[in-house]
């Protein structure tokens, strides 16, 4: 009886079913609290008493140097930001076309599925890196008539190319769970096959893949670094310029901070989208 | 296009539904092995048979929802089963309800049945919303308008499934064993429904496990047997005089298990 008076009075919600972070409730609060502060002061200790702490300290934890170096890191952090809102908005058209693709019944559309399957096993298989390398070196060596030469083009394409083919099967796990008696449904009431995709599997479909598809853009994000390597000037170049300007690692750690600032936020977003759809779909009664 | 359609009824006229010579099997398995049957305009046709018999692959087929190997299927005087038929055109005019509603849970009632009105005969949204309301209406369903299916009882969402056919205004509906999937407190609502529709003039095939339903609904009985219709008749004769062995076979087991 004595544990439970404290945590009733704040908790007009029922108990979450969701596997988002939860918060211990009422007594588990000071356990939970005790329990964070020994496991992050360990942590902490071992770290400080590392022989070589006050090395590392210097070399990646340079207050000077960081707030030298924070004003152009986040500058060029916006490069990144462009690009893979641009890639996101690419992919999930250029996926869902895939998926489709993939997912089209019949001896006719073999060729389309055939189509699909090589892409996908492909541009999955090899290391984005690569196909980085060679779109944006390769192309513009072409002299292609007509053609952009312009390498952050390029090296755009090359993120859509190589995540359309992921999130084109997290569109198509989704395509696939839902069970063929809706589209059976759908079609049984005149609906075209078209149709039926449109309005009736596909809504299901995506709802059921949001999360691991904001899991792939998270994958996304960080790859946008790689465009560094075409010699764009986004965070992570710009923080490696600045690296070697002063001797130390600083300028990184801030760019870190700038991923794990964009991909931590869609990390909740995704367990509250998730959270919000089951609400939304299990507590019309309440509601109303 | 129209001489033909006034060749092809001439024969049928009267028919809702006539089926010749049906074949069907997945793989190896034959379902249908030459199913024959007449459904005249406005006659409650009831399937009945063991599970497994072939009633709802015989719906399906009726509905295209399963390509046929052999046979012939004509609704209202037009086959349906000919080379480049319009398969989603002829759906328009078939209603089926199936035993796990297939409701779209991603939308409310009155989305589920909307949508093919909508989408396929291209009305406006509050055309077909005013069509819908007084559907739901008719079958005690107005309060759950707005409510998404998993909120609904089975007996429920089995309504707003026929109410989804009805609002396509078919002129033959099918009913595949609408009641297996409900609580036993719960098949007395949704029959109902059926006898409503039946006293409405509604043609309908139900195939069902509900003897007793069959008995007070139907003009007509058939019962299917190892793919082909093995007896048919008036519900009285056939539960009460059957010719055939197997259709007592049938009935005695089923009275047996109490469902009779």
């Amino acid at each position: 009886m004595s544990g439970i008076a404290d945590s009733s009075a704040n908790e007009p919600l029922p108990p979450r079913r969701s596997r988002s972070l939860r918060r211990p409730r009422g007594g588990g609060i000071l356990i939970a609290a005790v329990s964070t502060i020994v496991v992050f002061a360990g942590l902490g200790y071992v770290l400080v008493n590392a022989p070589g702490w006050a090395r590392v300290q210097e070399s990646f934890f340079d207050a000077e140097i960081f707030a030298d170096a924070f004003p152009e890191v986040a500058q060029a952090f916006l490069v990144n930001v462009r690009i893979f809102l641009t890639a996101e908005a690419l992919i999930l058209v250029v996926a869902l076309l895939l998926a489709v693709m993939r997912s089209l019944p019949g001896p006719v559309f073999f060729p389309f599925r055939l189509m699909a399957v090589i892409y996908i096993d492909f541009f999955r298989g090899v290391p984005g890196l690569l196909v980085i390398y060679l779109l944006g070196l390769g192309i513009p060596a072409l002299r292609l008539p007509g053609v952009t030469n312009d390498v952050l083009f390029w090296g755009l394409v090359g993120l859509v190319l190589v995540w359309s083919a992921y999130v084109a099967e997290v569109y198509r796990s989704g395509i696939d769970s839902i069970h063929p008696s809706q589209e059976a449904a759908a079609r049984s009431l005149g609906l075209s096959r078209l149709q039926s995709l449109r309005f009736v599997v596909l809504p299901q479909a995506v709802r059921r893949v949001i999360p691991p598809l904001l899991n792939d853009f998270i994958g996304l994000q960080k790859d946008t670094a790689l465009l560094s390597l075409l010699g764009i000037v986004e965070a992570f170049r710009r923080a490696q310029i600045a690296a070697s300007a002063a001797f130390d690692f600083t300028p990184y750690l801030i760019t870190a901070l700038f991923f794990l600032v964009l991909t931590v936020p869609l990390a909740r977003l995704t367990d509250w989208l998730v959270e919000r759809d089951r609400r939304k779909r299990y507590a019309q009664v309440g509601a109303r | 296009m129209s001489q033909v359609a006034a060749v092809e009824s001439t024969s049928s006229v009267t028919d809702a539904l006539r089926i010749e010579g049906l074949h069907k099997s997945f793989g190896k398995l034959e379902v249908l092995k030459g199913i024959d049957m007449v459904v005249a305009q406005h006659e409650v046709v009831c399937l009945i048979g063991a599970s497994g018999s072939g009633k709802s692959t015989l719906l399906r087929c009726i509905n295209l929802l399963e390509p046929v190997d052999a046979g012939r299927i004509t609704v209202a005087g037009q086959e349906i089963t000919r080379r480049g038929a319009d398969a989603d055109r002829i759906r328009r005019g078939i209603g089926i309800v199936f035993q796990a509603f297939n409701l779209f849970p991603h939308m409310s009632v009155v989305r589920n049945v909307t949508l093919a009105p909508i989408k396929v005969l291209g009305r406006s949204r509050r055309a077909a919303e005013a069509e819908a309301d007084e559907l739901l209406e008719r079958f005690g369903l107005a309060d759950k308008r707005d409510d998404f299916p998993d909120r609904l009882s089975g007996g429920q969402q089995q309504r707003v499934a026929i109410v989804r056919a009805l609002a396509m205004r078919p002129d033959l509906l099918l009913l595949d064993e609408i009641t297996s999937a409900l609580d036993p407190e719960l098949v007395a609502e949704v029959l109902d429904v059926i006898r409503e529709l039946a006293a409405s003039g509604m043609t309908m095939v139900i195939a069902t496990h509900e003897m007793g339903f069959a008995r007070d609904i139907a003009d007509r009985v058939c019962f299917l047997d190892g793919g082909v219709v093995a007896e048919e008749g008036p519900p009285a004769r056939i539960f009460s005089d059957p010719q055939e062995a197997r259709t007592r076979q049938f009935l005695d087991r089923i009275i047996r298990a109490g469902r009779l």
